[in-house]
C-alpha cells in the first residue's frame, strides 16, 4: 500500500493509526482474570465474568468460574474487583528530549500503566520541538526500547513551535506522527492555522489545538475572577480560550478540517464547541480530571501545584464541563500529564512553570468526585477515560473476545492517599497530592502484557 | 496573633487595635531625646529586598534600631540573588544566623508566605508583587485614627490604579475591618474583576466623591500607558486627579508614596491642610515598631537561642530536603 493510501485508510477506519504506537517488546501474557466485574459499556458488558488473556488478545469470556485455567496462565482472583478496557490519554507531557530531570519515556509509561492506561500520546512541545522526521524517529527508537505501554509521538504544527512556518507535516506523517499540535502555545497567526489545516488534507492526521490568545492572557497567571482579583495576580480570562476556539472551529468548517480542542476549561468554550459541532464541524474536545474537580478557590493557597494552564476556572465552568463530558461534547478525559522540578515548583506563583502531573490520579479522582457522589455513571466515565485514541484514529480498547488485550483491573472500594508512597512519575507535582482518593488501579494489561501490577515497583519518585 | 504578618486577613480588629494601641505608646518614646527602648536587644531581624522601597525600607531599618535589634539589610541587587541563588537557598542561609523576624518585599504574589515556610523566623510582608502590603494599610489606619478621631463608620474612596497596588488590597480589607465603608473608583481597566468580593464598592466616576470622608489616592504608574490600561496621562488626569476643586474642605487626603504631582494629585490638594501625606511617612516607624513588638515581644517568651549573643549561627532544625 502506498503511503497516500495508507494515510486514507487510516482516515477513514478505526485503528487505522495503531501501527503507529511504539512500545518495548514484552512476553504476552496469559492471564486468566476470575470473578472479575466486567464494564466496557461500548460492547454492553457490564457484569461478572472471567476473562483470559493470551496471545495479545482477549481470548475468551465468561460467566464467572467457567473458564478453565490454561497449564501457563497466571490466574487473577479478581473478586471484588472491576476490569475495564485500559484507558487511552492523547495528552502527556514525556519531557523527552530534554528534560529527562523531569520525565522520561520509562517512568512517564511506568506512571500510566500504575494509572490504568493502555496508550498514551506524547506532545512535542521538547528540547528540541519534535518538528523533524529525525528528532521523531529517534524518540519511537527510545520509545520501541523503554515504553511499558504502546505510546504515539505527535510533531508541532510549524518549527520550533513559533507559529511562523508549517512543519514537514506530511513527512513527519509518513515518519509516524499520529497528530500535529503546538501544545503548550497557541497558533496565534489565523493564517497559519488556515494553512496547516488545508495542508491536513495531504498530510492526514488530527490537528489538536492548545486554544489561547496570548494577548487577552497577556502575563496571567490564574483565572480571571475574584480570586485573583483579591490574590493581586494577573487573570487569564475564559475569553481567552474561548474566542480562539470559536476562531478555529471557523477555519475547520471552511478547509473542511479535523480538529481536536485540548484541555477545554471555561464554559465558554463548551458553549462554543456545542454550536460548531451542531453546525457539523469535525471538531473533539477533552476535558482534564483538574478542571473538571478543581476550581480558582483552590489558588488561593498559592500553591503551585495549582498552577497550570488553562488555568482552575470557576465553579460555574467546571459544573459546565460535567455537562459537556456528560453530552459527550467533551468526548474524552486526558490529563495533561505535566511534569516538573520540584525546584521549578519551589518558586513564588507568578515565576513557577505552569502544569501538574496527573496519569496516576487520573481516574481515582474522577471516580471519588464524581462517580461515587453519583453526579456521572461509572460507564460513562469508563468511555471516556477510554476514548483518548479516537480523534486520532486509534483503535477503541475494548473487553469483547478478539479484542486486542488493554484491559485494567481496578479496585472501586480501594482508599489511598495521593503521594504516599511516591510517584511512578519521575516528578511530584500532582494536584491532587494529600488527598484521600478511593479506586485504585490494582494491575494494567496493555498490548497482551502485564504493563502494571500494584506494588511490583518499589521505586518511589519521592 | 500568628507568628508571621503575611496579609491584613492574619489580624482580627483586636489584633489591629493592640497594634495601633502600642504604635501610640511609642509614638510617646519618639518624642524623647533618646528614642531608644532595649525590647529587643540582642535579637537580629533582617530587612530582605527583592524590590526597591525607600520609605518601608528606611521605616523598619528606624523601628528595628529604635527597638535596640540587630539589624541586617540585604538587597537582591549586589547580593547572591545576583549569581541565580534560590529564594529558598536564600532564606535558608539568613535564617542560619537565626533572625528573629525578617522583613521581606518582593516583586511576586505569595513570596512572604513561602519564605514563612523556608525559616523559623517571623515573617513581616513588606509588599508581596500586588498582592498585600499590610504594614501600609495599619500605618494607614493610625494616621487617619489620630486625625479623625475614630474609624467606625468613615467612608472611605480608595482612588486610581487598584488594579496593580498592593496597598488598595491590604487598605480595602484593613479599612474594611475596622468598620469604614470603602468604595473603589477608576477606570473600568484598572479594576480588577471580581473586587467587590474584597467588600468594597465599584465607581468608574468621581462625580459621588462628596460622599467620601476620606480620599485615598492610589500611585498612578507611567509604565501602565505601555500596556494601554489607560489611553493617555492627560486623559486619567483629567477624570481621576485630585484637586483643590474635587477635594471637599471636610475631606481628608492620603496617598501611600511617592507621589506623582499632577497626575493623580493636584499640587494644591498636596499641600493642603486636609493631606496626612507626610503623617503617614511619620507613623511608618511606630506602627512597625508595634508590628515588631506584637510578633517578637508581644507573644510567648523567645526561646533561648533568640536571646544568644548576635551573630552565633544555630544549626536550623527545619527537617531538611534529602
Amino acid at each position: 500500500m502506498s503511503q497516500q493510501a495508507k494515510r486514507a485508510a487510516a482516515a477513514s477506519g478505526a485503528g487505522g493509526l495503531d501501527h503507529l504506537l511504539d512500545s518495548a517488546w514484552r512476553e504476552p501474557a496469559t492471564v486468566l482474570v476470575r470473578g472479575a466485574h466486567l464494564l466496557d459499556p461500548r460492547a454492553g458488558l457490564d457484569r461478572p465474568g472471567d476473562l483470559l488473556v493470551r496471545g495479545g488478545t482477549v481470548a475468551a469470556i465468561g460467566a464467572p468460574a467457567s473458564l478453565a485455567a490454561p497449564a501457563e496462565a497466571e490466574v487473577v482472583d479478581a473478586e471484588g474487583l472491576h476490569a475495564f478496557p485500559a484507558f487511552v490519554d492523547p495528552h502527556v507531557h514525556l519531557r523527552v528530549p530534554g528534560r529527562e530531570d523531569e520525565e522520561d519515556i520509562e517512568t512517564g509509561t511506568r506512571a500510566a500503566a500504575a494509572g490504568g492506561y493502555g496508550a498514551i500520546l506524547a506532545m512535542p512541545n521538547t528540547e528540541p520541538v519534535v518538528d523533524s522526521a529525525p528528532v521523531l524517529r529517534s524518540l519511537r527508537e527510545r520509545a520501541r526500547a523503554e515504553a511499558r505501554i504502546p505510546t504515539g509521538f505527535t510533531a508541532a504544527v510549524t518549527v520550533g513551535q513559533l507559529g511562523e512556518r508549517l512543519t514537514e507535516m506530511a513527512e513527519l506523517a509518513d515518519a509516524g506522527a499520529v497528530g500535529f499540535t503546538d501544545d503548550g502555545l497557541p497558533v496565534a497567526s489565523a493564517g497559519v492555522m488556515r494553512k496547516a489545516l488545508s495542508y491536513q488534507r495531504l498530510a492526514g492526521r488530527c490537528i489538536a489545538l492548545h486554544e489561547e490568545d496570548a494577548s487577552l492572557s497577556a502575563d496571567g497567571a490564574m483565572h480571571e475572577g475574584e480570586v485573583s482579583a483579591l490574590l493581586g495576580l494577573a487573570g487569564i480570562p475564559s475569553v481567552s480560550e474561548a474566542t480562539m476556539v470559536a476562531r478555529d472551529a471557523q477555519l475547520a468548517a471552511y478547509e473542511q478540517a479535523r480538529i481536536h480542542v485540548q484541555h477545554v476549561s471555561a464554559g465558554e468554550t463548551v458553549e462554543v464547541l456545542e454550536r460548531a459541532r451542531a453546525a457539523g464541524v469535525e471538531v473533539s474536545a477533552e476535558a482534564t480530571p483538574h478542571h473538571l474537580l478543581l476550581t480558582d478557590e483552590c489558588v488561593r493557597s498559592l500553591d503551585t501545584n495549582f498552577k497550570m494552564n488553562p488555568p482552575l476556572r470557576s465553579e460555574g465552568d467546571r459544573q459546565a464541563l460535567i455537562a459537556g463530558l456528560r453530552s459527550g461534547v467533551l468526548g474524552c478525559i486526558a490529563t495533561d500529564h505535566a511534569p516538573h522540578a520540584r525546584e521549578e515548583k519551589e518558586e513564588p506563583f507568578e515565576l513557577a512553570p505552569m502544569g501538574v502531573t496527573g496519569l496516576e490520579t487520573a481516574f481515582a479522582a474522577v471516580h471519588t468526585d464524581l462517580v461515587a457522589p453519583g453526579i456521572l455513571e461509572l460507564g460513562l466515565v469508563v468511555e471516556r477515560m477510554t476514548a483518548g485514541g479516537v480523534p486520532f484514529g486509534l483503535a477503541l480498547p475494548g473487553l469483547a473476545k478478539g479484542s486486542a488485550a488493554n484491559l485494567c483491573l481496578v479496585d472501586l472500594a480501594a482508599e489511598w492517599e495521593v503521594g504516599e508512597p511516591g510517584y511512578e512519575s519521575r516528578s511530584a507535582n500532582c494536584g491532587f497530592a494529600g488527598r484521600r482518593l478511593t479506586g485504585r488501579v490494582r494491575m494494567t494489561i496493555a498490548a497482551g502484557a502485564v504493563a502494571y501490577r500494584e506494588r511490583s515497583f518499589a521505586i518511589g519518585a519521592v | 496573633m500568628k507568628r508571621h504578618l503575611l496579609s491584613v486577613d492574619d489580624l482580627s480588629r483586636e489584633d489591629i487595635e493592640r497594634i495601633l494601641g502600642r504604635a501610640g505608646s511609642f509614638a510617646e518614646v519618639s518624642g524623647r531625646e533618646i528614642k531608644k527602648v532595649p525590647t529587643l536587644r540582642g535579637r537580629t531581624v533582617i530587612n530582605l529586598f527583592y524590590e526597591a522601597s525607600t520609605r518601608t525600607s528606611s521605616s523598619f531599618e528606624l523601628a528595628a534600631k529604635r527597638l535596640s535589634a540587630d539589624l541586617v539589610t540585604v538587597k537582591a541587587q549586589g547580593s547572591s540573588v545576583d549569581k541565580g541563588e534560590s529564594l529558598k537557598d536564600t532564606v535558608q542561609t539568613l535564617s542560619a544566623y537565626d533572625p528573629a523576624a525578617i522583613v521581606f518585599r518582593s516583586p511576586h504574589v505569595g513570596a512572604a508566605a513561602l519564605v514563612g515556610r523556608w525559616t523559623q523566623a517571623s515573617v513581616i510582608n513588606a509588599g508581596d508583587g500586588k498582592h498585600e502590603h499590610p504594614t501600609q494599610a495599619l500605618l494607614d489606619l493610625y494616621t487617619l485614627r489620630r486625625r479623625a478621631g475614630r474609624l467606625e463608620g468613615l467612608s472611605v474612596w480608595i482612588v486610581g490604579d487598584v488594579l496593580h497596588s498592593r496597598v488598595a488590597r491590604s487598605n480595602i480589607l484593613a479599612f474594611g475591618r475596622m468598620g469604614c465603608r470603602v468604595t473603589v473608583c477608576g477606570p473600568p481597566t484598572l479594576i480588577p474583576r471580581g473586587v467587590a468580593s474584597l467588600g468594597c464598592e465599584v465607581r468608574h466616576t468621581l462625580d459621588d466623591l462628596a460622599d467620601a470622608d476620606v480620599v485615598y489616592v492610589l500611585r498612578m504608574q507611567h509604565e501602565r500607558m505601555t500596556g494601554s490600561f489607560v489611553p493617555s496621562l492627560r486623559e486619567y488626569a483629567v477624570r481621576y486627579q485630585i484637586d483643590g476643586r474635587r477635594l471637599g474642605s471636610a475631606q481628608l487626603l492620603m496617598h501611600p508614596g511617592p507621589v506623582n504631582r499632577g497626575v493623580e494629585l493636584a499640587a494644591e490638594a498636596i499641600d493642603s491642610p486636609q493631606a496626612l501625606i507626610t503623617n503617614q511617612v511619620e507613623s511608618g516607624v511606630v506602627v512597625r515598631m508595634a508590628v515588631l513588638y506584637e510578633l517578637l515581644a508581644g507573644g510567648p517568651a523567645p526561646r533561648e537561642s533568640e536571646v544568644s549573643p548576635a551573630g552565633g549561627v544555630v544549626e536550623s532544625t527545619e527537617p531538611q530536603p534529602a
